[in-house]
């Protein structure tokens, strides 16, 4: 496993952006999540690994209570954000979605062109006081998703028009550009061939100087590629939570070991 | 042999084909379907469509082909001074078809044997009489009663002849094709080539008729504009009909009326459906919308004259008492608003219908991302879902558009029949659906300009109608290309 960790392995910060304690999820009768308390550090990568339908992408949306927009989810237990808790009724999501930006499964451009897509955002949180502005958002956000010099000449044209990575990195574009302090990746590669994938990837390494970053993942070795922290979810519980090298070198539950040996899944 | 009989019989040698078809199969190869080129359902069908298809073509053919050929001969057999003043010989036609069919049907209430019936004359009075008691009276001149008796006797060969082609092509090839069926014959490919010949059939059918419906109106357009100058219907702000002769054709009248009308609908129907379309979609609980949308429905299914008595009893009077008359803009219960608005009634499902499956059809992932991003529900609508719905909702309005072109019942109950041009929605005007039902009502000569005008007005109508639709299709294929 060591030979795939291409990223430096310290983690650069030790406070907590997101502290979760208790986190239960139900879909209706279905009990998603159990008692999940999980700490994700600012300015780091975290990684949730697990099987299929181990609620990792559940609790993932809890994060940025995307859960609300399904009718039969509820969600009870405490998430702070910067200790404030997420839950609490004061809280509206919109605005806390714009601090927690997410990043889909599918790359899911909207059918607008590439600049307006990356300035959708911007626009309706007023981010920026006039055009140019604008433009330096939507140039800086493309730059920052590593797509500029590939669209640079073509901003007006559809974002739909692009191929499948470019249109994830636009789509990352379009969450970076509303500087959210958290980013949310909901398995981000599954729908791109290996290189767009190692583009992705490269860019998340470089995202985390700016945000803290979890990111939802199939592939172990994804997540032993890109990620400082991961945890392993399984059935609804998050049975072990550590530095990565920990987990994929060193597992303490034996059905984390199971996993990442390939024995469950 | 009845026609019924013929057709009931072909059918029942079809079934007996698949049958025997499939079992001769099988026996074959002894019971081992894997042997067969294709599956032993296969050489049934391929018998059973052998019997049925030609025999059925023929029959078809036989049936348009056989009164025409017969009227030919008959019109041969009349003399020329049977033909009396002011009588055409198509009139005589009509006679001799009703004196044949007079007896036939004497024939078959048993006043009559059918050698009676064939050598009947006028003399013969106590025939006459029986025929006079039994409600079948037969008053006509000898000229027409011989055409009629050679008129049954045509058709009765020709019926008989007609059974015996069909019956014989039917047991013929059904042997051919059970003589065919082995192992070896791909069954399949010739069964799945009747089938598409057949499916090619039914859509051409639908293509014709679309052809034979324009060309009709093309041929008698022309015939109009050879009595009556084009520019003055296509730019004659006068339409003042009248049989007598000297009458004002312009059509522009009833296309203001037809458009403002139309417009009216359109005002009230698509803001209306599209929001109901929006709330359907994206607000209501699945407890609401599985009941609110049937209701929405409904309101498809009312018959359009129900609709014009709304117009009439309640939306006319309810307009001028309260609106039209108290502002003194008219003292009309018809107008155009009334029409209008009762019109947009019926159009609020098609725009709400539509709307709805095409929002619904917006991918949930590009909610979620918008979401995703801070928007607010509405701004999500706004931005993302409504634009990338457009080209379909586009489609929506233009087909309620040429809904409310089209649309007469409404028109005649609500707004009246007064062709003018005016700005002012609560007077009475007319559409040119209304008047296409004016000019061809009632007795009138084919020949004369006011009758056919109905079908320039007709022509005109339905170039307008292609002209939206062709208009929607660019729309939404030009959006298309944008986003997808």
């Amino acid at each position: 496993m060591n030979d795939m960790n291409i990223v430096e392995r310290n983690v650069t910060t030790d406070t907590f952006k997101i502290t979760a304690r208790k986190v239960q999820v139900y879909y209706g009768e279905k009990h998603a999540i159990k008692d999940v308390d999980v700490d994700i550090l600012d300015k780091t990568v975290t990684a949730f690994i697990g099987p299929s339908g181990c609620g990792k992408s559940t609790f993932l949306r809890c994060i940025n209570r995307m859960n609300d927009t399904i009718d039969v989810a509820r969600v009870e237990g405490e998430i702070k954000l910067d200790g404030e808790n997420i839950y609490d009724k004061r809280v509206d999501p919109v605005q806390l979605r714009a601090k927690v930006g997410m990043v889909f499964q599918k790359p899911n451009p909207f059918p607008k062109s590439i600049y307006d897509n990356v300035a959708y955002g911007p626009r309706i949180h007023g981010l920026a006081r006039n055009r140019a502005d604008l433009d330096e958002i939507v140039e800086k956000s493309l730059r920052g998703a590593a797509l500029w010099n590939e669209v640079k000449d073509r901003l007006q044209e559809p974002g739909t028009g692009l191929s499948g990575g470019q249109q994830q990195r636009l789509c990352i574009a379009r969450a970076v550009a509303t500087a959210p302090e958290v980013l949310l990746m909901d398995e981000p590669c599954s729908a791109l061939d290996p290189i767009a994938t190692s583009q992705v990837e490269e860019l998340i390494d470089q995202l985390r100087k700016e945000f803290s970053v979890v990111i939802v993942t199939h592939s172990m070795q994804q997540a032993a590629r890109v990620s400082q922290k991961t945890a392993f979810f399984h059935l609804g519980n998050l049975v072990e939570y550590g530095d990565t090298d920990d987990i994929f070198t060193n597992p303490q539950d034996p059905r984390t070991e199971s996993y990442i040996s390939g024995r469950i899944g | 042999m009845p026609v019924q009989w013929i057709l009931l019989i072909v059918l029942a040698i079809a079934v007996l084909g698949y049958v025997l078809g499939r079992r001769r199969a099988l026996t074959l190869v002894d019971g081992d379907a894997r042997r067969l080129h294709s599956r032993p359902t296969y050489y049934g069908w391929n018998v059973a469509l052998y019997a049925a298809v030609p025999a059925l073509l023929v029959l078809l053919v036989w049936l348009f082909a056989q009164p025409m050929i017969i009227e030919r001969s008959i019109d041969r057999y009349i003399p020329e001074d049977a033909v009396s003043e002011g009588q055409t010989r198509g009139m005589l036609l009509n006679e001799v078809r009703k004196v044949a069919s007079t007896l036939n049907g004497a024939v078959a209430q048993d006043v009559l044997t059918r050698p009676e019936a064939l050598t009947l004359t006028m003399d013969d009075s106590a025939r006459m009489d029986a025929l006079k008691a039994a409600g079948q009276a037969v008053l006509t001149k000898p000229v027409i009663l011989d055409a009629a008796q050679q008129y049954m006797r045509s058709t009765h060969t020709g019926s008989i002849w007609l059974s015996i082609v069909t019956l014989a092509l039917a047991l013929g090839l059904a042997a051919f094709a059970w003589r065919r069926t082995g192992p070896e014959f791909r069954a399949r490919n010739v069964v799945e080539q009747v089938m598409r010949a057949i499916l090619i059939g039914c859509s051409t059918i639908a293509i014709m008729t679309t052809v034979g419906i324009v060309l009709s109106l093309v041929f008698e357009s022309i015939n109009f504009f050879r009595l009556y100058p084009w520019q003055d219907f296509f730019f004659g702000t006068e339409w003042t009909p009248s049989f007598g002769g000297g009458s004002e054709l312009g059509m522009l009248p009833l296309l203001w009326g037809t458009l403002y009308i139309s417009f009216i609908a359109l005002l009230f129907a698509v803001p209306v459906g599209l929001f109901a379309a929006i709330y359907m979609s994206e607000y209501a609980s699945p407890r609401v919308r599985s009941f609110a949308k049937p209701a929405i429905e409904i309101l498809a299914g009312i018959p359009t004259i129900v609709y014009g008595l709304f117009a009439l009893v309640t939306v006319g009077p309810l307009l001028r008492d309260w609106i039209s008359q108290p502002l003194g803009l008219g003292n009309s219960g018809s107008s155009v608003m009334t029409a209008g608005l009762v019109m947009g009634v019926m159009l609020i499902p098609f725009v709400s219908s539509l709307s709805d499956d095409i929002i619904n059809s917006v991918p949930q992932s590009l909610r979620d991302g918008s979401l995703g991003l801070g928007s607010t529900h509405s701004e999500t609508i706004r931005q993302v879902v409504l634009p990338a719905a457009l080209p379909g909702i586009v489609g929506a309005v233009l087909l309620a558009a040429s809904r409310a072109i089209g649309e007469t019942m409404i028109v005649v109950l609500g707004a009246g029949a007064m062709a003018q041009i005016s700005g002012n929605p609560f007077e009475a005007m007319t559409t040119i659906t209304v008047k296409i039902v004016g000019q061809l009502t009632g007795d009138n000569d084919f020949a004369s300009p006011e009758t056919l005008v109905a079908f320039a007005l007709g022509l005109t109508l339905f170039v307008l109608t292609l002209g939206l639709n062709v208009f929607a299709l660019y729309i939404v294929r030009k959006y298309r290309e944008q986003y997808e």
